[in-house]
């Protein structure tokens, strides 16, 4: 039974000149424990199509059904890992945790259990040693980790990252990589995650999908990533499937949906649109 | 000039480090300057009440009014020391009498009068603050309730406390009748007119800070289905804090230069009434008790403003901030 479904998926934003179609007609279903990758050029409408599916947009047209029922607004089942960690910076690495803890589980767990929880999903993510530290304290990889832990704490149906190593470096970004899938690997999530990153989506994926350039971007095909888990980045380099399935994202981004735009203009990636948005 | 600043730098047997240097000598080296400076000026101006006073003219007169006010004080004492004897005799002759007490009337001092003015002062900008900022917060979240307002605060924001005062003070009188007041009515005044004046930029400042709060914090809260309350006390004022104090910081400012020239144009009793008193008196004295005032005022000022920085960083989460 699908877990998640996107079904038919259009917004327009509306814009002093008139109307912009970011998204047009996005289907996708995902089953339950599955591992999907959004990949796209920028600007594509990748992390709008995650913020539908968080509730922080309404779609124009079509919808996202959760387990059968339709998504209104945002909610902790479906948490979001952001790509600037997003934590409170006037709270330590456990109260981050803790807030989303209490408000997930207010009534449901008693204290105890709930410090429990909290220092479980720290755990999780190898940040216990941290956990009195504020955002301020600690590096950029290990805000990150504290992100996962908050988004892990509340139990969602799918689990949303929005370039959740996006701004990292790229060590810190293949051991967070390492983390994830070990993770994953324990606790089955539903996810949904949006990269740039190629040998990202391939080692991290079941399915890769790759989306058109906008305006009225849309889902262009649809790689299925049959690697046995667990994955190991080394072994893989030289897996002749694993290079092949590179291959075919590659093609896709840089043949098919070749991106041309003159050196002069700004770039407008997601972040112009939720400016469009914010000034609406 | 560099000889002087060399000389100074050598001064002592070890040399002073540079931060020493900067931090200790310079000001030391600017007072100096500016005392000369003034001395000098001081003696080329004459008006009707003798020569303005220079630095020491007014260390003279600072003298004078510590020993008034610890004349003023003993003369206090006394009087009460007096009323009690009295009273004890009474009651011991005629068991039946209940003693009566009278407060002591007496001129207040200059040290009673910057009393006054503080509290006063504090008085006022607390009102303050407890007004602007939970308006600030209303109208930081909801753009528009912030469109209504707008105008109003922008309208009133620049009006000078002379034109409020008449106003408060007809109102004050008119609307707080009591026989047993709690407060005097030349505190209440004094204290609204602070009021008016000093709660904008704590108003407005904590309203730019909470529309300014990061998008991606305001999602978090969204994603979390946080309560409005939970909202506004786990994100929206930590968020907004270093705003509120600058914020907090110039009010408290606008509230202390307000004051004084409320209490001069009011004849309320503090440092403003002071500097007018002594305006009116126009004694050989009263340039230079003026000038006490007003370094006076200059240095509570000063004080005031120390005092809300100690609060920022205490209160502030963030500790690598710069605060000056």
């Amino acid at each position: 039974m699908t877990h998640l479904d996107i079904s038919k998926v259009s917004i327009e934003f509306p814009t002093p000149k008139g109307s912009f179609k970011a998204l047009d007609g996005v289907n996708l279903k995902i089953d339950k424990g599955e591992f999907v990758s959004l990949i796209g050029h920028s600007g594509c409408g990748k992390s709008t199509v995650l913020n539908i599916v968080a509730g922080l947009y309404d779609a124009t047209e079509g919808g996202v059904l959760l387990d059968g029922k339709e998504v209104r607004g945002p909610g902790p089942e479906r948490a979001v890992v952001f790509q600037n960690h997003s934590l409170l910076p006037w709270l330590t690495s456990y109260e981050n945790v803790e807030l989303a803890v209490k408000q997930v589980f207010k009534g449901k767990k008693s204290k105890k259990e709930m410090h429990d929880w909290i220092m479980h999903n720290l755990e999780l993510v190898h940040m216990t040693h941290a956990a009195d530290k504020r955002p301020s304290e600690i590096s950029g990889g290990m805000k990150q980790r504290v992100g996962i832990a908050r988004a892990l704490a509340m139990e969602p149906s799918v689990l949303l990252m929005d370039e959740p190593f996006g701004a990292l470096d790229a060590l810190t970004r293949a051991h967070l990589q390492d983390s994830l899938m070990e993770i994953q690997r324990d606790l089955n999530n539903t996810v949904i995650m949006i990269t740039h990153d190629v040998d990202e989506a391939v080692l991290l994926s079941d399915r890769i999908v790759m989306m058109t350039n906008g305006p009225a971007a849309t889902v262009g095909e649809i790689l299925h990533v049959d690697l046995e888990r667990p994955r190991d980045r080394l072994a893989l380099a030289d897996d002749p499937k694993y290079v092949d399935y590179r291959a075919q994202v590659l093609t896709f981004l840089y043949e098919k949906q070749r991106k041309v735009e003159p050196i002069s203009k700004p770039k407008k990636d997601a972040k112009s649109e939720d400016k469009l948005v914010a000034n609406s | 000039m560099s000889a002087l600043v060399h000389s100074l730098k050598t001064f002592g047997s070890q040399q002073l480090s540079a931060f020493q240097f900067k931090n200790l000598l310079m000001p030391l080296l600017g007072i100096v300057v500016f005392l000369f400076v003034w001395q000098v000026g001081a003696e080329r101006i004459n008006t009707s009440l003798g020569k303005f006073p220079g630095p020491v003219a007014v260390y003279e007169q600072w003298t004078g009014l510590l020993a008034d006010h610890q004349r003023e004080r003993s003369k206090e004492q006394s009087f009460y020391e007096r009323q009690e004897k009295r009273n004890a005799d009474r009651v011991a002759k005629d068991p039946n009498y209940v003693p009566k007490v009278r407060e002591y009337t007496g001129k207040p001092t200059f040290f009673d009068q910057i009393f006054t003015s503080l509290y006063t002062v504090l008085a006022g900008f607390g009102l303050a603050t407890l007004i602007a900022i939970p308006l600030g917060i209303v109208i930081g979240l909801n753009s528009m309730i912030y469109s209504a307002l707008n105008p109003i605060i922008q309208i009133f924001k620049p009006v000078s406390p002379l034109a409020w005062l008449p106003l408060v003070t007809m109102v004050v009188s008119a609307t707080y009748v009591s026989a047993d007041p709690m407060f005097s009515k030349s505190f209440l005044t004094s204290m609204f007119t602070v009021t008016m004046c000093c709660m904008w930029p704590t108003l407005i400042n904590t309203a730019v800070g909470v529309a300014a709060i990061e998008k991606d914090l305001l999602n978090v809260s969204k994603v979390l289905r946080l309560s409005w309350l939970t909202h506004v006390i786990k994100i929206v004022i930590p968020s907004s804090m270093p705003m509120m104090f600058t914020g907090l910081r110039l009010s408290l400012g606008i509230a202390w230069m307000v004051l004084i020239a409320a209490e001069m144009l009011a004849q309320n009793p503090g440092l403003g009434k002071f500097v007018w008193d002594e305006f009116q008196n126009g004694s050989s004295n009263s340039l230079g008790r003026i000038m006490v005032a007003v370094i006076m005022i200059g240095f509570i000022g000063f004080l005031l403003d120390r005092a809300m920085l100690f609060t920022q960083r205490h209160f502030s989460w963030d500790k690598t901030q710069v605060l000056r």
